[in-house]
């Protein structure tokens, strides 16, 4: 427990010490709403498809949280390179404690900065709604903020855990811009946090559903803006997404403390 | 207390630690010499569980280190080639995290780290972050984490390379008065002749992956006919340069340390 604990606490710290990395780590996504938000907002509304803000605001969330977790994991390249994952590696407790501590403290800070964000949107005019009926008034819904928070937490273990994973087996900085281009972007460009995954042709549907990241906006959106006002909230549905985002961070979890757990060297 | 019997560490086709065999009783300081590339850090990984041997036995304080894995990390400290310890934590931090993973219980935990960064000249800066120390602080910090759980042996992994003299002088001071105090079987490996002379009890000699020699410094140069252990050294491992390529490890390190200049 201690293991876990203190691992968990060292994420924490971090986050708390770089205020300069808690700004600007919120830059990108603040950059996409503002700017995609309002600049592809009155070609949304005349497509008949409402608010963009609102549509777009749960995606930049969504990817604030997704950056946030999976660098969480990879940081680990770091560790290996100034030395301190040996201290770690050495240390006579289970392997599966020491990642598991690291990839909850990832976690913890994504959700912070997933929180952080939720905040720039409402400042920029995002606002939680529920109505009942299509074509209804919208009133505020504050009380989906809770279950926006299980969404929130389910995306962040995730990709914690797939961080964790893929640092314990990179070495050096090539794989890990190699991954940076060929992974986290695709996984956030094709989750449907910009554009609403309904209508695309076969192929995009394809590979936007094999997209986990799809399945954690789509529960992330949906419970923040309701299903009245885009006929394309909720793509899948609430039980679906939370369902497999729980069992893809229990498959990560354990992948992530498998290979921690061979790491030689 | 540390027993190795026919190690054997093979990678690819490059057979690093060939077919060893040593024993280092209990209270001892042990020095481990040979050029770049002999295969000294490579037997330290195997002995630390950090590397699994191709064949061979190991046995620390009697448990062998990849079935009782737990236990035999209890059971030594280790200070690192390079350094292992979090930049972005403060000095006190650092212990406690260490305390907190090798099962120092509370009290004893604050006693401890009071007491070694005390001897080790660090307690006024215990609440600065490691990044602002100089090489020898983060060594005799990472010295004073190493015996900070009472472990019964410490590995020192080339602890004093890129240090002062006077800061290498201190270092073995302190070393040998803790070895003294506490008992501590230290097992080490270092460049520097004068130091092995110095502070161990025996020396092994390695070349090429095998121990050439293994005594006391008397008897290493009785044996050789030289007058200095340097002399012994060359007599028994030649003159020949040994180069060594730079890993990807390396080459990372090197980026790395450009991204932090930024």
């Amino acid at each position: 427990m201690g293991a876990i604990y203190i691992m968990w606490l060292r994420e924490l710290k971090r986050y708390f010490r770089s205020k300069a990395q808690i700004i600007v780590s919120l830059g990108q996504p603040t950059l996409y709403l503002l700017a995609l938000g309002f600049g592809f907002g009155p070609v949304f509304a005349k497509a008949g498809a409402g608010n963009y803000i609102q549509f777009i605001a749960p995606g930049v969330i969504g990817m604030t949280v997704l950056f946030s977790s999976i660098f969480s994991g990879m940081a680990m390249l770091w560790d290996r390179q100034f030395g301190f994952l040996k201290e770690t590696l050495v240390a006579p407790v289970p392997r599966l404690n020491i990642i598991l501590g690291r990839t909850l403290g990832g976690a913890t800070v994504a959700m912070l900065q997933g929180l952080l964000m939720l905040v720039v949107c409402l400042i920029a005019g995002f606002r939680p709604t529920h109505a009942h009926a299509p074509g209804a008034a919208a009133s505020y819904n504050w009380a989906a903020l809770p279950a926006a928070a299980i969404f929130v937490a389910l995306i962040a273990i995730v990709f914690a855990a797939l961080g964790a994973s893929i640092g314990s087996t990179i070495k050096d900085m090539q794989g890990f811009q190699m991954l940076m281009n060929f992974l986290v972007l695709p996984l956030f460009f094709l989750s449907g946090a910009l554009y609403p995954l309904k209508n695309l042709d076969t192929a995009m549907t394809w590979i936007t559903h094999a997209d986990p990241l799809a399945y954690g906006i789509d529960g992330l959106r949906g419970v923040l803006i309701g299903n009245w006002q885009f006929s394309f909230t909720w793509q899948f549905n609430f039980l679906l997404d939370f369902g497999l985002l729980a069992v893809l961070a229990a498959v990560f979890l354990g992948t992530s403390a498998w290979l921690f757990s061979r790491i030689q060297i | 207390m540390i027993q190795v019997e026919n190690l054997t560490k093979t990678f690819d086709q490059f057979t690093a630690v060939n077919d060893i065999t040593f024993q280092v009783d209990a209270g001892e300081i042990f020095a481990f010499l040979g050029p770049n590339g002999a295969g000294k850090t490579t037997t330290i990984k195997m002995l630390t569980t950090l590397l699994r041997p191709t064949t061979g036995r190991i046995h620390l304080d009697g448990f062998d280190p990849w079935v009782r894995q737990r236990e035999a990390r209890q059971r030594f400290g280790i200070v690192f080639q390079d350094p292992s310890l979090d930049n972005e934590q403060t000095a006190y931090e650092n212990m406690e995290l260490h305390g907190i993973l090798y099962h120092v219980p509370h009290r004893v935990r604050a006693e401890r780290i009071e007491q070694l960064l005390k001897m080790f000249e660090l307690w006024e800066r215990r609440n600065d972050y490691v990044k602002t120390f100089s090489g020898g602080m983060k060594r005799r910090l990472e010295i004073a984490r190493g015996f900070l759980h009472t472990p019964k042996i410490l590995f020192l992994d080339e602890p004093t390379l890129g240090l002062d003299p006077q800061s290498r002088n201190q270092l073995w001071n302190h070393v040998k008065a803790l070895n003294e105090l506490e008992k501590t079987t230290v097992f080490l490996t270092t460049h520097y002749m004068d130091e092995a002379d110095r502070v161990a009890h025996r020396i092994a000699i390695m070349d090429h992956g095998a121990i050439v020699a293994v005594g006391t410094s008397a008897e290493l140069k009785a044996k050789t006919q030289t007058d200095s252990l340097e002399g012994a050294f060359l007599a028994l491992t030649g003159t020949s340069l040994r180069d060594e390529s730079a890993s990807s490890t390396d080459n990372l390190r090197r980026f790395a340390q450009m991204w932090q200049k930024r």
